[in-house]
């Protein structure tokens, strides 16, 4: 097949199981079969993709254009090759899950739930593969939009208020602040194209360069750099399936994908560096790692405190791009992988509580840990992960950053990763503790049987599992970060 | 024969259809003939801008007198492409009105509805298509009475007084457009726009040729609804029947756009306009005050037709905001705005109207559960919406795409953060329908809501479905607006 064809293929996938989702809403099996079959069929599809990828292929679409300067492109380069991979692997694992939620907590509304994950995946995929900044934001607003429903799922006061501020944040920071960065990259760099080395180089001097990435940073709300931030915690409102869509597979992911792919491919490491003009972003992000991690720690309720850690991890992604290194930019790209794979296992251990035992705050888990030994255990693997100890994960990314940060003698990343490592211990091990060392409290005693149901279980063993073997091979991840960051 | 004269047919038929419809006693017959009539139309229209894009302007003398001493047709690009977007509306529009008058205008009433609206699209596509100022002032006088009627026709009696005050306020419009072509007649000796363009050329800064400018400005602002002479609006739009509403939104405001175009770019010229008198400043104020007075107003209607006439009012500032940037780029996302804007609240408008159809109501809390009820109909709207946030994608964004490049050409960078600003207030009122129509507990008035009728439902999906393809799909919209703005422009003295 050509790289044309695979790539279309890819969007079309998603977008088709959508519709044939909506067409088998008479029979429950049968639409949750055509869900898992459409993201195993957009497995393979981008499996193949990695694999001409990994053996040096440039896969590209023809372009679309819309008007003169707007083209509707698609190209696959490393990062966007990461992030898909990572989209299409937890869509099988959170559609597995999302069967034992839904099913197991008498949701209503199934069909359009499925049908909205289904286009937000599509979404996810064009953000990905696009070719050049139009692109990226024409599948940025409609996996904007075809999240509003998912998070507003529940239907009540509270939804809609949340649903309000996640719908406001991100399309007013991407209308305000984003489009006309878009604009003015247009007009000053004559092209939209996502080049390496970056198009905006020896186009314009620095202080433009400066506002236009604060434009460029702060417009990509979804990687909720503060004080941007306040959608995420709004989102909590979401079904748990939904958080772990937003908070793993695309929402979040899909913003600092963009802040990596903008910093690369827009105005060019190299040119950021030597002009100095991204000099404040460490700050910025540095600010946004620890403030997140400091309201995460007063935080009791559990899905909370998994979204300000959100915050915070997602700084240090905008951290470590903010470094302007190499090795920093490999750092980022792989943190983003493995905060994906840990953080959804989080959000599903969150999840199978409440499905057991409808708990929701940190204060009520004493001793549950006997009572949901795989739920605890993979949410302590997570936990660990977001903290970086090894053989996890989330190791790989800081240890980049680290070596990063010190190469370049970048002292205040260096202190914001290893304060904000403690403070992640800090509010993560007091919940494993709990977990399994206090004895069983009064609500676990009432509330808690046993183990969530089957496919929940299954769907959270699987990514505990795959946080561990992530740092055991990270050799296709870190190829692909190397072959972004060019070292 | 026939490809001689079709610039006649294209006023004559609707003016026979509505002649004839005048006759009938029965609504259905008078459908019957405005729906053979406006489905004629694009035809016409779409041979017309084949010819114009081939071979340049087609100059038609009306009854064989030759201009400039008799009435002449001159079509070029510009006045093609509001032929075929005014016709093209009329077509989509007639099958879904059958369903839509039977209801909403007592049986006596439907041929002469339909008679009156045949007239309407005569003075529409008449004042497009003339190239005779006093012959435009007819065709305008033809529309606009035509236009009073129709409003009158709604079934809430607040439309009488809706369709007083336009009437009012039309006439001052008119009489100050006529005031401003006898003055330029007085000064010129002619009456044919191309003709009159050239002997203005010296007499430029006359003080009579000015004060022509400025009436012919303020008749021509009042038909067009630009802020702050646009108060008839919202009356007129939210009493008038559906199928009126939606027509008129469309089309008539486009059409006087079309006509301050004409007069400002072929006959005074830009150089007179935007360099000697301040014009643009006072249109880009006006224009802001527009998209942000008219869009906050919106935001507080609880009478959704009255919210998307607010709505109105404010796109209509980002179409003279084209105007206003005056360089090729700007003009181009003006004009391109004026068809885009026309697909969507036309499909808005017919939306609304399939709602009214089935509860009876357009009130926003009687719209409650709809979204459970309706699903097809109330997503269209919502995807309508996407087009007037502006979200890519669809039309409403390659509008602003044009306008804001257009801004940052002059060097306005901060009109493009004013720009999309304003755009994120329609978030706000197309969102707060999406929250009544899918949050709340069906009402009363939607208990038994169903999805309309096929025929009025498929021609509002056409064009909400227009409105996405023309979103990836320019090159006729953006690329003969681009033309359009080009031949515009290039009559600079």
């Amino acid at each position: 097949m050509s790289g044309e064809t695979l790539i279309i293929l890819a969007l079309l996938i998603p977008t088709a199981g959508a519709v044939l989702i909506a067409l088998t809403s008479w029979q429950e099996n049968l639409r949750e079969g055509t869900t898992l079959v459409t993201a195993a069929a957009l497995f393979l599809v981008v499996m193949t993709i990695l694999g001409r990828v990994l053996d040096g292929e440039q896969l590209m679409t023809g372009a679309l254009q819309i008007v003169p300067g707007l083209e509707l492109a698609f190209k696959i380069e490393p990062l966007g090759m990461i992030f898909a991979c990572v989209a299409s692997i937890l869509w099988i694992v959170n559609s597995i899950y999302s069967i034992g939620y839904m099913r197991g907590n008498k949701e209503p509304r199934q069909t359009p739930f499925y049908v909205c994950f289904a286009i937000a995946i599509a979404s996810t995929l064009g953000i990905a593969f696009s070719a050049n900044l139009f692109t990226l934001f024409l599948f940025y607003e409609i996996l904007t939009l075809s999240t509003y429903p998912l998070v507003t799922h529940k239907g009540d006061d509270k939804a809609k208020a949340g649903g309000r501020v996640y719908l406001l944040i991100l399309l007013g920071t991407s209308m305000l602040l984003l489009l006309p960065a878009i604009i003015a990259t247009a007009m000053i760099a004559g092209t939209l194209d996502f080049t390496p080395g970056g198009i905006l180089a020896g186009k314009t001097d620095t202080v433009t360069l400066a506002l236009l990435l604060a434009l460029f940073m702060f417009g990509i709300g979804k990687a909720a750099l503060m004080p941007f931030h306040r959608w995420l915690p709004a989102a909590m409102v979401a079904p748990t399936p939904v958080s772990a869509l937003l908070h793993a597979v695309a929402v979040v992911k899909a913003g600092v994908f963009t802040v990596v792919k903008v910093v690369v491919y827009v105005f060019g490491v190299d040119n950021l560096a030597s002009t100095g003009s991204a000099d404040w972003l460490v700050w910025v992000a540095g600010f946004t790692v620890i403030a997140a991690s400091v309201v995460a720690l007063r935080q009791d309720n559990l899905k909370k405190r998994l979204a300000y850690s959100t915050v915070s991890q997602l700084g240090y992604v905008v951290l470590a791009v903010s470094i302007l290194t190499p090795l920093a930019i490999v750092g980022a790209a792989m943190h983003i992988a493995a905060h994906a794979i840990a953080k959804i296992t989080l959000f599903f251990a969150a999840g199978s509580i409440y499905t057991a035992s409808r708990l929701t705050e940190i204060s009520q888990l004493d001793g549950i840990g006997r009572r949901m030994p795989w739920t605890m255990t993979a949410f302590a693997i997570g936990g660990l992960s977001m903290i970086g100890v090894p053989p996890l994960a989330g190791f790989l990314g800081k240890w980049f950053m680290l070596i990063g940060a010190m190469n370049t003698g970048e002292w205040v990343a260096v202190v914001v990763i290893i304060l904000s490592t403690l403070m992640n211990a800090g509010y993560y091990l007091p919940v494993i503790y709990r977990a399994f060392f206090k004895p069983p409290g009064k609500d676990v005693k009432d509330h808690v049987k046993g183990e969530a149901p089957t496919p929940v279980v299954a769907a959270l063993t699987a990514t505990a599992a795959g946080t561990v073997l992530m740092f055991l091979f990270p050799d296709i991840p870190l190829t692909l970060a190397r072959l972004l960051a060019g070292v | 024969m026939i490809a001689a004269n079709l610039p006649a047919l294209q006023v004559v038929l609707p003016l026979l259809g509505a002649t004839l419809c005048a006759f009938l006693r029965r609504g259905t017959w008078a459908w019957g003939i405005a729906l053979v009539v406006s489905l004629a139309m694009p035809f016409v229209a779409a041979a017309l801008l084949i010819q114009v894009l081939d071979g340049g302007v087609i100059s038609y003398a009306m009854g064989g007198w030759k201009p400039p001493i008799g009435i002449e047709y001159r079509i070029d690009v510009v006045n093609a492409f509001l032929l075929l977007l005014v016709s093209l509306i009329g077509a989509v529009i007639m099958p879904y009105a059958k369903r839509s008058v039977e209801k909403e205008i007592a049986p006596e009433h439907q041929p002469w509805f339909y008679a009156i609206y045949l007239l309407c699209l005569c003075g529409l596509l008449g004042i497009v298509i003339s190239g005779d100022a006093f012959n435009v002032f007819v065709f305008m006088e033809v529309s606009s009475l035509a236009t009073y009627a129709l409003i009158a026709m709604g079934r809430d009696r607040r439309a009488l007084l809706a369709a007083y005050q336009y009437l009012i306020m039309g006439t001052i419009g008119a009489t100050f457009y006529v005031i401003g072509v006898g003055l330029l007649y007085s000064m010129t000796g002619t009456l044919n726009l191309a003709d009159m363009a050239n002997r203005l050329e010296g007499i430029e800064n006359s003080r009579a040729v000015l004060a022509a400018l400025a009436f012919l400005t303020v008749g021509i602002s009042l038909k067009l609804a630009l802020f702050p002479l646009h108060v008839w609006l919202p009356n007129a739009y939210t009493y008038a029947p559906s199928m009126a509403t939606a027509f008129l939104a469309a089309t008539a405001t486009k059409v006087a756009v079309y006509l301050l175009l004409r007069y400002f770019f072929t006959v005074f010229g830009a150089s007179i306009i935007f360099t000697r008198l301040p014009v643009s400043e006072i249109f880009l104020i006006l224009s802001l005050a527009a998209m942000f007075g008219a869009s906050i107003v919106a935001v507080f209607q609880d009478n959704v037709k009255r919210m998307l006439a607010y709505s109105s009012v404010a796109q209509i500032g980002y179409i003279t905001l084209g105007i206003a940037i005056a360089n090729k780029t700007g003009l181009t996302g003006g004009i391109v705005h004026l068809f885009n804007h026309a697909l969507i609240k036309g499909a808005l408008f017919m939306a609304i109207g399939a709602v009214f159809y089935r509860i009876g109501s357009v009130k926003l809390d009687d719209l409650a559960g709809l979204g459970k009820r309706m699903p097809i109909t109330m997503g269209a709207f919502v995807l309508a919406g996407l087009s007037i946030i502006g979200v890519p994608g669809t039309v409403g964004f390659v509008s602003k795409w044009y306008l804001a490049l257009g801004a940052f050409e002059e060097g306005w960078w901060w009109l493009v953060f004013l720009l999309v600003a304003s755009s994120l207030i329609s978030v706000v009122y197309i969102g707060r329908i999406v929250e009544v129509a899918w949050f709340r507990p069906v009402s009363a008035a939607a208990k038994r809501a169903e999805e309309p009728p096929l025929s009025m439902l498929l021609p509002t999906l056409l064009l909400v479905a227009a409105t996405v393809y023309f979103g990836f799909d320019t090159s006729l919209t953006a690329g003969i607006a681009e033309r359009a703005a080009e031949l515009l422009l290039a009559g600079i003295r």
